[in-house]
């Protein structure tokens, strides 16, 4: 105590010095107050709008609710393309405290075999907003979905999510008709409209899905909702529902579809049948098919290089984009171009030695009887398919003018109305050939196209159009697959004029040579004509396969069968009210009389019948079976 | 020295005085301040509902170490300072062991070790320097007489760097940090000159890059975060974009109590402990801000009137370090939460859920009452 009292201590001057210190503090206090207040002035009012939008868009966030996609009948209300929920599993990874270690568990719980471990944990790794749900695994299995629920507390973050995915029923017949949606790609997400899409993880890839994707997608929902920093979503502020995709009604016949697949029973070809009055496609049947169902989440890439070298093309819609000669089934029209004319009359007959020559050039070109006919007359022609008297006719007619008739009937252009991919075929003319091959057209060409062969090349769903408008009697219906869209019932414009002709008794002068064919007793196709009970008309071809592809490989027994010609028949039923036509072809199948035209009677039967037509007995007479003519053909 | 009551009054102070013995002064509670700290302490209460997400067994609990702190500051508040001066070194001593145990602790159990056990209680040595190295510096000063030479200053460095390099190592820069400002800001009032207060300054300036390369990782990277925020937002600038973004968005007046879309859905992080101004901030906007800021502030200055009042230099020392270190935490806090400061573990002062904190700086203010109502001189 002493020690201080020496040290000069002068308490006036401390407490002095404490005031003036003391009043410095509280100045430099005020200031820091002031640096404070000066700050939150900036962030509360200069800035309030900034962070106002911010705090909202932190909170609130706008999520777009997908459409369910529309659903596809056919024609009777039966269901082809129906939305099922899966189950995905997903992972916000916010919440997980200890990924490696909830991930092994998942690998655990799940079964998973060593080949999805990897895809599966690259999908864990997915660069994403930690509190936003990311798909590590979709298509959960029950068993898995049950395994998951009962581990459910060991796995914070990780939640079983449901969503709707497409499935077709009866993907393999109705594989070309309906197509079928798959994950938008990169390519289709830059030509999309985001806002419309957002949410939606599906588009139609081919068939129908594709041809109607604007109608059957829908329209976007979206709701605001509020969440918190976990991204939970607490409430919903706001929301504008989506407007469900329509619903579409086929004017496919499923029954008839299956039945066509069946006739077909897994070889190279195809059945287009066509209601003539409406246009309606009854069916179009593609064979063989496949199953859609897998490329909807996605096919492997073994399974999907397996269905593309497959020999037979099953991917490959025949109906539609299968360009084969028309061949002999042209001739009921080639008939009509030369009656319409004036190069023939029906009653002009030539005489056939089993073979045609150009005036002035020695090439025979043979009849397919190699001793010829004899004297053919145009109903004789028809029925018995001879090719002289059609060489004759060409000749006569001149490439141009045939052409130009064969146009009419929707030959060389695709007229179907909604029909994804169709394909327009080939109609040749003089102008084509100058463009395709800078040549001249030559007169002997014009004669293998009189009889559906050379360049002439069209697709099954044009030989079933032609073979409609002829039982229209030249009226024009636009082949068309929606029947109704939401309800509404489609009506296509039609897509070429009508054909007017001078004498309307030579249709039906073409109908009894077709007939014949199916009745008469040189009537090519009589053996299938059997027991008809309804007036069929039908003609059959049979186109030659000249070359294989170059891409194909040797093989000896292979080849042989492609070599075969291809079988092909058109027919249409009932004569005197036309119901339904038919194209079927079968690829290599041999002569089109008896390999094509048996399929075409089961479809008419089954679609003209009460009941299963195949297995009806032939006794059986309903009232329109009675014709003016006997049928005394039972077998020839 | 006998401890009598206050019979002796300091011979400055008027004549007047001298008999006017209110029931406050016999308590030994200041009614300004005590008022002020129960409007403050009722007012955090009301935003901790809110800031708890609504959980009134938070605020239950809160209010509960709030009452221990209360109590605490009563009871210091009838100790006498010659008591306290008399025990000061012991309790810088006892704080000083307590370090030095929580280091060796730490050497052990790796990482950060702040606290220490002792029974049932649970606390950090550090807050005991808050008070014990300011009231330490204080007993030395008390000693010498004022401006303080540089000998005196170098002693006073001495006492500081123990303590604060003890707690950095903690590590907790930021409590070290803050006891150190404590222990300066006794030097600053006690009246070190200008050209001393320059010297320091540029050491420290001089410092800074040793601090930096001795400091932890994550250290700098919160530094560098308060630099940018934007370089991490979802990771380490969260903190302070959310806290701007609920301060600003809260505009003048607010969005309303319980109403704030930051803190409720838990976009602001630590809402209820160092980061509840933001709370008050969105819910009251401005208008509360600046109640908040005018509530510390009349407290601030109450207290620098309480040592204005005091009768020597221990009291004026200990006296003013207590109010104006009470300020620099409402300073940290609001200036990191509000983004002008780097994010260093300060919590809002009597507001912020804790009771440590609470207790420490309800003692201070009790210190402080039993400094400017026990009308005694210290020994000489």
């Amino acid at each position: 105590m002493r020690k201080h009292r020496d040290t000069l201590k002068n308490p006036e001057q401390e407490v002095r010095i404490f005031r003036n210190r003391s009043l410095l503090a509280a100045l430099v206090v005020i200031l820091m107050s002031g640096g404070l207040v000066a700050r939150l002035v900036y962030l509360q009012i200069f800035q309030h709008e900034v962070y106002t939008t911010r705090s909202e868009s932190n909170r609130v966030r706008v999520e777009p609710l997908p459409p369910t996609r529309g659903l596809i009948y056919d024609r009777n209300g039966v269901l082809l393309a129906e939305n099922q929920p899966t189950y995905n599993l997903t992972i916000v990874r916010e919440r997980v405290d200890d990924l490696d270690k909830t991930l092994a568990l998942l690998i655990d719980i799940l079964k998973l075999p060593e080949d999805q471990v990897a895809t599966f944990m690259e999908r864990s790794r997915q660069r994403q907003r930690p509190y936003q749900p990311a798909l590590l695994m979709s298509e959960l299995t029950e068993k898995q979905i049950a395994r998951l629920a009962v581990n459910r507390y060991r796995l914070p973050g990780i939640e079983v999510e449901a969503q709707l995915l497409r499935h077709y029923p009866d993907a393999e017949f109705m594989s070309h008709v309906l197509g079928y949606v798959g994950r938008i790609n990169a390519e289709e997400l830059a030509q999309l409209d985001t806002g419309d899409y957002a949410g939606t993880h599906f588009i139609g890839k081919t068939g129908i899905e594709r041809e109607y994707e604007e109608i059957l997608h829908g329209e976007v929902g979206l709701r605001r909702v509020e969440t918190n920093a976990r991204g939970r979503v607490l409430r919903e502020l706001g929301r504008t529902d989506p407007a469900p995709g329509s619903d579409l009604t086929l004017t496919i016949d499923k029954d008839l579809q299956r039945l066509g697949y069946e006739l077909l029973d897994g070889r190279r070809g195809s059945i287009v049948a066509i209601e003539p009055s409406t246009g309606d496609i009854l069916a179009m049947v593609s064979s063989p098919g496949f199953n859609t169902n897998p490329f909807v989440t996605g096919i492997s890439y073994d399974a999907y290089q397996a269905l593309r070298n497959d020999p037979d093309l099953p991917l490959y819609n025949r109906a539609v984009r299968g360009q084969y000669p028309p061949a002999s089934t042209v001739k009921p029209y080639m008939a009509l171009a030369g009656l319409a004319n004036g190069v023939i009359t029906p009653q002009d007959r030539i005489y056939d030695p089993g073979y045609y020559k150009l005036p002035d050039h020695p090439r025979h070109y043979n009849n397919w009887k190699r001793w010829g006919h004899g004297w053919v007359d145009l109903h004789r022609a028809i029925v018995v398919s001879n090719d002289t008297y059609f060489y004759d006719l060409a000749h006569k007619l001149g490439i141009d003018r045939l052409s130009d008739f064969m146009k009419r009937f929707g030959f060389g252009i695709d007229t179907s109305y909604d029909v994804f991919g169709a394909s327009d075929g080939l109609m040749p003319s003089r102008e084509w050939k100058q463009g395709r091959y800078g040549q001249a057209w030559f007169p002997g060409e014009t004669l293998s196209v009189g009889i559906g062969q050379g360049y002439w090349l069209a697709t099954p769903l044009q030989m079933a159009t032609a073979m409609s408008m002829l039982a229209n009697r030249g009226d024009w219906v636009t082949p068309h697959l929606a029947k109704r869209i939401g309800g509404e019932p489609v009506n296509p414009p039609p897509a070429l004029e009508g054909i007017e002709l001078e004498n309307e008794n030579w249709w039906d002068l073409v109908f009894k040579a077709l007939e014949d064919v199916m009745t008469g007793y040189e009537g090519t196709a009589r053996g299938s004509g059997e027991g008809l009970t309804y007036r069929m008309a039908g003609k059959s071809g049979t186109a030659q396969v000249f070359t294989l592809d170059n891409d194909q490989r040797y093989n000896a027994a292979e080849l042989e069968e492609r070599l075969h010609d291809h079988a092909l028949f058109s027919a249409f039923a009932p004569i005197e009210d036309p119901q339904i036509a038919v194209a079927v072809i079968v690829e290599n199948a041999g002569g089109g009389s008896s390999h094509a035209a048996p399929l075409a009677r089961e479809m008419l039967d089954a679609w003209l019948l009460p009941g299963d037509a195949v297995n009806e007995s032939p006794d059986t007479q309903p009232p329109e079976a009675t014709t003016e003519e006997p049928q005394p053909h039972e077998s020839a | 020295m006998s401890l009598h009551d206050s019979a002796v009054l300091h011979y400055g102070r008027g004549s007047s005085m001298k008999r006017r013995r209110t029931l406050w002064s016999r308590i030994h509670l200041d009614p300004w301040l005590l008022a002020l700290l129960l409007l403050l302490l009722a007012g955090g209460l009301v935003v901790m509902y809110s800031a708890s997400g609504q959980q009134m067994s938070v605020v239950y609990a809160q209010a509960s170490r709030l009452g221990v702190a209360l109590a605490g500051m009563a009871i210091v508040a009838q100790l006498s300072p010659a008591m306290m001066y008399r025990w000061t070194p012991l309790a810088y001593a006892i704080g000083l062991a307590m370090l030095v145990a929580v280091e060796i602790m730490g050497d052990i159990g790796m990482g950060a070790q702040r606290w220490l056990e002792i029974g049932f209680i649970r606390f950090q040595p550090s807050e005991i320097m808050k008070l014990a190295l300011p009231m330490m510096l204080a007993t030395y000063l008390h000693r010498r007489s004022l401006p303080p030479r540089v000998r005196d200053v170098l002693a006073c460095g001495v006492l500081m760097a123990v303590p604060v390099v003890l707690i950095a190592k903690q590590p907790d820069l930021g409590t070290s940090l803050l006891v150190a400002s404590a222990g300066l800001i006794v030097l600053l009032m006690a009246g070190l000159s200008w050209r001393l207060i320059g010297c320091l300054a540029g050491l420290a300036a001089a410092a800074l890059p040793l601090l930096w390369f001795n400091m932890h990782d994550y250290q700098r990277q919160r530094v560098l975060t308060f630099l940018n925020p934007e370089s991490d937002p979802l990771g380490a600038g969260w903190n302070i974009i959310q806290s701007t973004t609920a301060i600003g968005s809260g505009g003048v007046f607010g969005k309303g109590w319980t109403q704030g879309t930051q803190s409720q859905l838990e976009f602001l992080p630590e809402r209820h402990t160092d980061f509840i101004v933001a709370v008050l901030g969105e819910e009251f906007g401005l208008a509360g801000m600046l109640t908040l800021l005018t509530v510390y502030l009349l407290i601030v200055g109450r207290s620098l009137l309480l040592a204005n009042g005091a009768q020597d230099t221990y009291g004026r020392l200990v006296a003013g370090s207590i109010a104006l270190t009470f300020f620099i935490y409402v300073f940290v806090n609001i200036g990191m939460v509000s983004g002008i400061l780097p994010i260093v573990g300060v919590p809002l002062p009597l507001v912020s859920f804790g009771g440590t904190s609470s207790v420490t700086l309800m003692v201070g203010f009790g210190i402080l009452m039993s400094i400017h109502s026990h009308r005694r001189l210290l020994p000489r």
